[in-house]
């Protein structure tokens, strides 16, 4: 691990020129996912911001019925806040959908946003990999690709984005505000990732020293139900191969609203948008469903060994709808 | 690039100088003589090194020492009352709930932890009624402890001796 020096600033406006004037630097948070990266050699900053104190952990309705999530919260504080709990279930079960007790303890809103790929050749050094080292090649493309991504790819990159809090995040239409050099800005969650493209290296839209202060959630859709639900190699503690969060407003026969998100089967979060407006007015039945989750894993372009995550998503999404709907019950 | 910083480890008051890179598991094992938390992987993926900090679990290999100066960890060894054990500790003698011993106190501090996630209410991936009271049954057990693995596969008698020290 390379030196590096340790700095706790007492205000979001410190950390961020702290980090926009050293080109070494950069945020901490939980330390969940960058600790980690000290110690594999996949990030090599000389100064560490500390930002836990420099941002806001608490939760705060806010006039207009929705919510403002400080990024210092915890996953395991979000998820057992009783607003969340109460007009978000969407958010605390994809929160405790991810990790384990202890690292929801640990890692943070702005930190779990910005948490990096699992993929295994962007934590092994000693393979190429174009996100972590911009032109050495994607060792994933012929290598291990079960978890591989199946939308959204480039000839670059084929990570997928581990989080499952941002799944959740994406159907409450939750709005990022991050602080930077040259003030404060609002980033829809839906534009904060980024698809690898030909600069796999850049996860998201964030410039150099921006910091993520707090995460806004718009009111709650009325009446709505939602779900999230998570498809893994084991029970518990382990990454999401397909996971769907979705949030419908039905009445009568009909869904008038659908939100639907998937989880590991992008380089970002995934918005279904077209299962979305595949639903919307239409009549609900069970055939209709399944057609609706199939428009949007058209467009999927699978690798050698994760063909199986499109009929997964397909099925994934088709089960939750019709557990929220009640359809074919 | 050093700093000196105090912890406050199972009830004492420690000062100690440290590079920025010591993690808080090096920081307890090889500065502080606290051998209790075991470092397994070093990459927050077996759960061997849980502490408490202020009373929540926690994993001391992904912490760095510095960014947590001034902090109060319990460690299994500092869960007991005198010669009194613990009644998690207690309950994984009567279970039988290890073979090597190796994952005990990250176990053992983890489940004081969930326990208390428990008693505050806290759902989990598995709660069926969300409105509901929040108990340990087993299932709750086994999702709530699965960030500590156990190569002896000893999980039957760790669900059984934290179901047995639950209130």
């Amino acid at each position: 691990m390379n030196p590096f020096t340790y700095a706790r600033p007492g205000g979001a406006g410190e950390a961020v020129e702290a980090v926009t004037a050293d080109p070494g630097a950069c945020f901490l948070a939980g330390g969940t996912n960058l600790v980690d990266h000290l110690k594999l050699g996949v990030a090599s900053p000389t100064a560490l911001v500390d930002v836990r104190g420099a941002v806001d952990d608490t939760i705060e309705e806010s006039p207009d019925g929705g919510v403002r999530i400080g990024a210092g919260v915890t996953n395991s504080d979000l998820a057992a806040h009783p607003v969340i709990r109460r007009s978000y279930p969407v958010l605390s079960s994809a929160l405790l959908a991810g990790a384990s007790g202890q690292l929801r303890n640990m890692a943070t809103t702005g930190g779990n946003l910005l948490q990096r790929t699992r993929c295994v050749y962007f934590q092994d050094v000693t393979t190429p990999c174009n996100k972590r080292e911009p032109g050495s090649g994607c060792s994933a493309l012929e290598g291990h690709g079960r978890d591989n991504a199946v939308l959204g790819t480039s000839e670059q990159c084929v990570a997928t984005h581990p989080s499952d809090m941002a799944v959740g995040l994406l159907v409450l239409d939750a709005v990022v505000v991050v602080l930077g050099p040259s003030g404060e800005r609002r980033v829809p969650l839906a534009d904060l990732h980024r698809l690898p493209g030909a600069e796999p290296e850049r996860d998201t839209v964030l410039e150099r020293g921006e910091l993520i202060t707090a995460v806004e959630l718009p009111a709650p859709l009325a009446e709505g139900r939602g779900a999230y639900r998570k498809v893994r190699d084991r029970a518990s503690y382990a990454f999401a191969l397909v996971s769907v969060a979705a949030l419908v407003h039905v009445r009568g026969d009909r869904i008038t609203e659908a939100r639907i998100a998937l989880g590991g089967v992008a380089h970002a979060p995934w918005r279904a948008r077209r299962t979305e407006a595949a639903l919307e007015g239409r009549p609900l039945t069970e055939a209709g469903l399944r057609v609706a989750a199939e428009a949007e894993l058209a467009r999927a372009r699978p690798g050698k060994d994760n063909a199986f995550k499109v009929p997964l998503a397909v099925n994934t999404c088709t089960a939750v709808l019709r557990d929220l709907t009640g359809v074919g019950s | 690039m050093d700093s000196t910083i105090t912890l406050t480890v199972d009830g004492e008051r420690r000062e100690l100088t440290v590079d920025t890179r010591t993690t808080l598991l090096d920081a307890l094992r090889d500065r502080l003589g606290v051998y209790a938390p075991k470092k397994g992987c070093d990459h927050g993926q077996c759960g061997s090194c849980t502490v408490l900090m202020e009373d929540r679990r926690v994993l001391a290999c992904l912490s760095l020492a510095v960014a947590h100066d001034g902090a109060r960890v319990t460690t299994a060894a500092g869960l007991g009352d005198g010669d009194e054990l613990h009644p998690v500790a207690g309950a994984f003698l009567d279970e039988d709930a290890f073979q090597c011993g190796y994952c005990t106190p990250g176990q053992i501090c983890s489940a004081v932890g969930m326990l208390s996630e428990v008693a505050s209410g806290w759902l989990s991936h598995v709660t069926e009624d969300p409105e509901g009271p929040v108990e340990a049954t087993d299932a709750e057990i086994r999702e709530r402890m699965s960030g500590n693995l156990c190569r002896c596969g000893a999980y039957p008698h760790i669900v059984a001796a934290i179901r047995r020290a639950a209130p």
